[in-house]
């Protein structure tokens, strides 16, 4: 069902008219949440989230290799999303597509941003060898909201990824067979995706409301450093600036809330 | 699990008996927007199964005027493994893809659904050993789920030999230090073979003795297919 | 040699009966014995075996009325959505007299509409039309989706279900036998209705259903469950009414001759005055040419990456189709028009020439009759709702519970079919209430934890690492 029913469209934007949503949630109400840290015992680090019917699992695979040029001294993160065909009717198998490029992007773009992995820590020789962290996003269930049920699983991930101690001897890397150590994680992202639907602006929405949204705008907040660090805007309509700024306010609000699942 | 232990073979690496099978867990009905879905655990393995339909599609070249088509698509987790696999189809997923439709479809009953598409998923999560019979055995229980008319159930196993024995199920290690695998599948009431491949080297006799096993142990995770399913209405 | 025990849970494959036994809708036979094809529920009855499906798609069937949803507009016809493997055309000859009008002016893509299915073909092209009591398009309220094989459960016995959640939350509901619902009423108690049919969904295979969903009502719009006396009275009443309605049911299932129904349906109700009779029948000829050529246009975008041997074929196909379509019509309005439409037939080769210059004419027509079917359209869904209103057993209902009916058989029993045919028309029953008596919950949702990797019993096997 890609075209939404015109009648739901109506009875929905008119509930939120009225300051009420369909599902009986507050505006700022998240769905449950379910988190299942290590559900991948051959990934370094891993975690299913469920958001309400939404459901994600992350895997975190580590391999070593040279940092980049211009930063010698750090490790690398590479976030990967894939929507699989199982997880929405209209999800189809081949080349990511734009829609999995931007979830993908714009988690990664709040983990890096709010730098919240040590990446100094994941150097092994500076300008010779860093660990490279691949975070892969599999996407098994879609009922609205990929970006706060991702962004939750990859955290839940990477809080519980443990990594073989490194050391450079003699020019090669070697790997202690039983020490390990955790992720260095010094702070945690909140991501909250906000869409605005008539008068309205409601967090975390629905697949009934994702479908019909007029914008969308997502916010990354950090926990410690309390800063913004990462936004994105979409859908067809404008946001006004003080829709903007409501927005980002409700992020405050609802993050402690939200990063108590990862406790 | 099933088998008492014979005491003319010995144990092997993993403490099993020649004719037992990894611990298996199957649950069907697992996802909120799949027409039918099943996860099934064997041994490490972790498999999400996946249908929808049967369906409209847009590739009509594929439909037949006659009956309804299956399509899989078989694929491995970036982190289902212990080196990275980079997403995306490859030809071993490719292959397994195919040959899981032709194992399944001798046992669709679609004639009553002509020019549709029933579209089958297979996700391996977390892979250990024997990933192809166990999402054909997944992917039997999500068609199931999904309501689709089937004679029946396909289930998948393997046999093969390690050390010169011929075992049930071999676990990932025994697959890449054993001598020969043969990996089958089969419409359990009848005994027919939808799905049969082999590699490896295997006298004649160790070939029959393998079939045979892996059918017995066919038979065995059907019984854990049927109950998965029932198991979806009843209440706890 | 029977294997199983009414309304046991079978699975596809899972043998049930041997000998002395003969195979019912949902089971095969196979080498004398009979199998389940679905995961469902064994009926038996008087040596003929049959499995109900927990969960199937909605298979379109001559006579259902189904909810769609227009999901194309084109020159001649609208594209709808009816939650089905197949989609449904509506012909803009099933809408407007001779008239031609700019389609998306009536129906819009995104517009739900009530609609009856005129005809399926061979090739599972499902053409809708919107003649009948309540027919046309639906205006506010909201739609709630189910799965089709629980729609009998959601009306209950001689509508004993819907009825009830009609007359506590004051809704409007219309249910389609595509599994698809429209409810209609003030905002919060629309919201309730759909909390509830998704309950009914969820727990349709469970007993005292009726009762408990009462209660729930009650809970919500009262504040207070209804007095006890009453209760306890109508749990075991109602139970042994659905169960006899299901066993009776089962005995004479019917498969009832839509044409006749409708005919009558229409004769009763006056739908039919004899102008736009005329009219609609005038009208069939043009515009199912166009509708051809839309149809033919259909085939030639969809089959971008055919061969060109696929799409010959496909062309001859949807050729058959226009030819049968123009058959059902014939058949399926009044009769004394037959001789007509025969006859008009004979000279299709003529209208198909003829048909471009139809086109250029049509714009300019365009103008003065759009009002006149906006005023069409929207009369329509007033009607629909007057009706609703005045009948607590509105037509819809009727309609949908007769035709459940239909619905309940396949193919597979067309001989017993037959035979039941002429039997008297059986009352609508409760299917579902089978499922009562196992007792059985939905497992609620997926829980991967429950693989419990936390206490697992996953294997360590894999020390080996590597690949």
């Amino acid at each position: 069902m890609d075209i939404v029913p015109e009648i739901t469209r109506k009875s929905i934007t008119r509930l939120i008219n009225d300051g009420k949503r369909a599902d009986g949630r507050a505006f700022d109400e998240r769905r449950d949440i379910f988190i299942e840290p290590n559900v991948i015992e051959k990934a370094e680090g891993s975690a299913r989230v469920k958001l309400g019917d939404t459901q994600v699992i992350v895997g975190v695979k580590p391999t070593i290799g040279e940092p980049f040029g211009d930063t010698p001294n750090l490790g690398v993160l590479m976030t990967n999303c894939e929507l699989l065909p199982m997880a929405a009717p209209g999800f189809e198998p081949g080349p990511p597509s734009p829609e999995s490029i931007e979830l993908a992007r714009v988690v990664d773009r709040g983990i890096r941003e709010s730098e919240l992995v040590d990446l100094e820590k994941l150097c092994i020789e500076e300008g010779k060898k860093v660990w490279m962290l691949f975070i892969d996003l599999h996407v098994i269930d879609y009922d609205g909201n990929l970006f706060d049920a991702s962004n939750l699983a990859v955290m839940a991930a990477l809080m519980n990824t443990k990594l073989p101690v490194a050391e450079y001897i003699d020019d090669e890397v070697v790997l202690s067979e039983d020490e390990t150590m955790d992720l260095p994680i010094r702070d945690k992202l909140a991501l909250s995706t906000f869409v605005k639907i008539g008068n309205g602006l409601i967090l975390d929405p629905s697949l009934e409301e994702e479908e019909i949204l007029d914008a969308r705008i997502t916010i990354g907040v950090t926990d410690e450093g309390n800063h913004v660090c990462s936004m994105q805007k979409g859908g067809e309509a404008p946001l006004s600036r003080d829709e903007i700024l409501d927005a980002v306010h409700m992020a405050f609000t609802t993050k402690d809330d939200l990063l108590s699942y990862l406790d | 699990m099933f088998f008492i232990i014979s005491n003319d073979k010995e144990l092997r690496a993993d403490g099993r008996a020649y004719n037992e099978l990894r611990p298996i867990k199957i649950e069907a009905g697992v996802l909120k927007r799949a027409d039918g879905s099943a996860y099934l655990e064997v041994g490490g393995n972790k498999i999400l199964a996946s249908v929808y339909g049967p369906r409209e599609s847009y590739i009509r070249r594929l439909l037949k005027p006659n009956t309804g088509v299956i399509r899989v698509r078989y694929n491995m987790a970036p982190f289902s493994v212990d080196d990275r696999k980079r997403p995306g189809p490859d030809r071993r997923s490719t292959e397994i893809s195919k040959i899981a439709a032709d194992a399944l479809r001798p046992a669709l009953m679609l004639e009553s659904f002509p020019r549709s598409m029933v579209d089958v998923s297979i996700e391996v999560i977390e892979a250990e050993g024997g990933t192809r019979c166990a999402g054909i055995t997944a992917a039997a229980v999500a068609l199931a789920d999904a309501g689709i008319p089937m004679k029946d159930i396909v289930v998948g196993c393997a046999a093969g030999k390690v050390n010169d024995q011929i075992v049930l199920d071999l676990s990932e290690k025994e697959d890449k230090e054993g001598q020969a695998d043969v990996p089958i599948a089969i419409m359990p009431r009848t005994g027919e073979i939808t799905l049969l491949q082999a590699d490896g080297n295997l006298t004649e006799e160790e070939f029959e003795e393998a079939l045979d096993l892996a059918m017995e142990g066919c038979m065995k995770i059907s019984e854990l297919q049927h109950e998965a399913l029932k198991n979806r209405y009843s209440s706890e | 040699m029977i294997y199983v025990n009414e309304k046991d849970l079978v699975v596809p494959g899972e043998l049930l009966a041997e000998d002395d036994y003969y195979p019912g809708r949902g089971t095969f036979e196979d080498d004398g014995k009979i199998c389940s094809k679905l995961l469902g529920l064994v009926s038996l009855r008087n040596k003929k075996i049959s499995v109900i499906p927990l969960k199937s798609k909605y298979l379109p069937k001559k006579g259902d009325v189904v909810i769609g949803k227009i999901d194309d507009v084109r020159f001649s016809m609208w594209g709808v959505d009816i939650n089905s493997p197949y989609s449904g055309i509506l012909p803009a000859s099933e809408v407007f007299g001779r008239e031609k009008k700019e389609l998306s002016r009536v129906f819009d893509i995104g517009d739900v509409l009530f609609l009856r299915i005129v005809d399926v073909d061979e090739v599972k092209k499902v053409k809708l039309g919107l003649k009948g009591r309540g027919m046309g398009k639906f205006k506010g309220g909201v739609i709630v989706d189910i799965a089709p094989t629980k729609v009998p459960r959601l009306i209950g016995k001689k509508g004993s279900m819907i009825n009830m959640i009609k007359d506590k939350t004051g809704c409007k509901i219309v249910v389609g036998q595509n599994g698809l619902v429209w409810v209609k009423g003030n905002e919060d108690m629309e919201q309730i209705v759909k909390n509830i049919i998704k309950l009914i969904e969820r727990e349709a295979h469970t007993s005292g259903l009726t009762d408990r969903i009462k209660n729930k009502l009650c809970l919500l719009i009262d504040g207070e469950l209804p007095p006890e006396e009453e209760e306890v009275e109508e749990v075991e009443q109602e139970e042994e009414e659905e169960e006899d309605a299901f066993e009776e049911g089962l005995k004479k299932p019917e498969l009832q001759d839509f044409r006749d129904e409708v005919e009558k349906e229409l004769a009763e109700e006056g739908f039919i005055d004899e102008d736009s009779e005329e009219d609609e029948e005038d009208d069939e000829d043009s515009e199912d040419e166009e509708f051809e050529e839309d149809l033919e246009d259909f085939n030639d975008e969809t089959e971008d990456y055919e061969d060109i041997d696929e799409e010959d074929l496909d062309d001859e196909d949807s050729e058959e189709d226009i030819e049968e379509f123009e058959d059902d019509i014939s058949d399926e309005e009044l009769e004394d028009v037959i001789s007509e439409a025969i006859s008009e037939d004979e000279d299709e080769d003529e209208i198909v020439e003829e048909s471009e210059d139809e086109e250029d004419v049509e714009d300019s027509e365009d103008d003065e009759d759009l009002e006149d079917s906006e005023e069409e359209a929207v009369e329509e869904s007033e009607d629909e709702e007057d009706v609703e209103e005045d009948s607590e057993e509105s037509p819809e209902e009727e309609a949908v519970e007769e035709s459940e009916e239909e619905n309940e058989d396949d193919s597979d029993d067309d001989e017993d079919d037959s035979k039941d045919e002429k039997s008297k028309k059986p009352n609508f029953m409760d299917t579902y209430e089978y499922i009562n008596e196992q007792k059985k919950n939905n497992k609620s949702s997926f829980d991967l934890s429950r693989a419990d990797n936390s206490k697992s019993p996953t294997l360590n096997i894999s020390q080996g690492r590597g690949i």
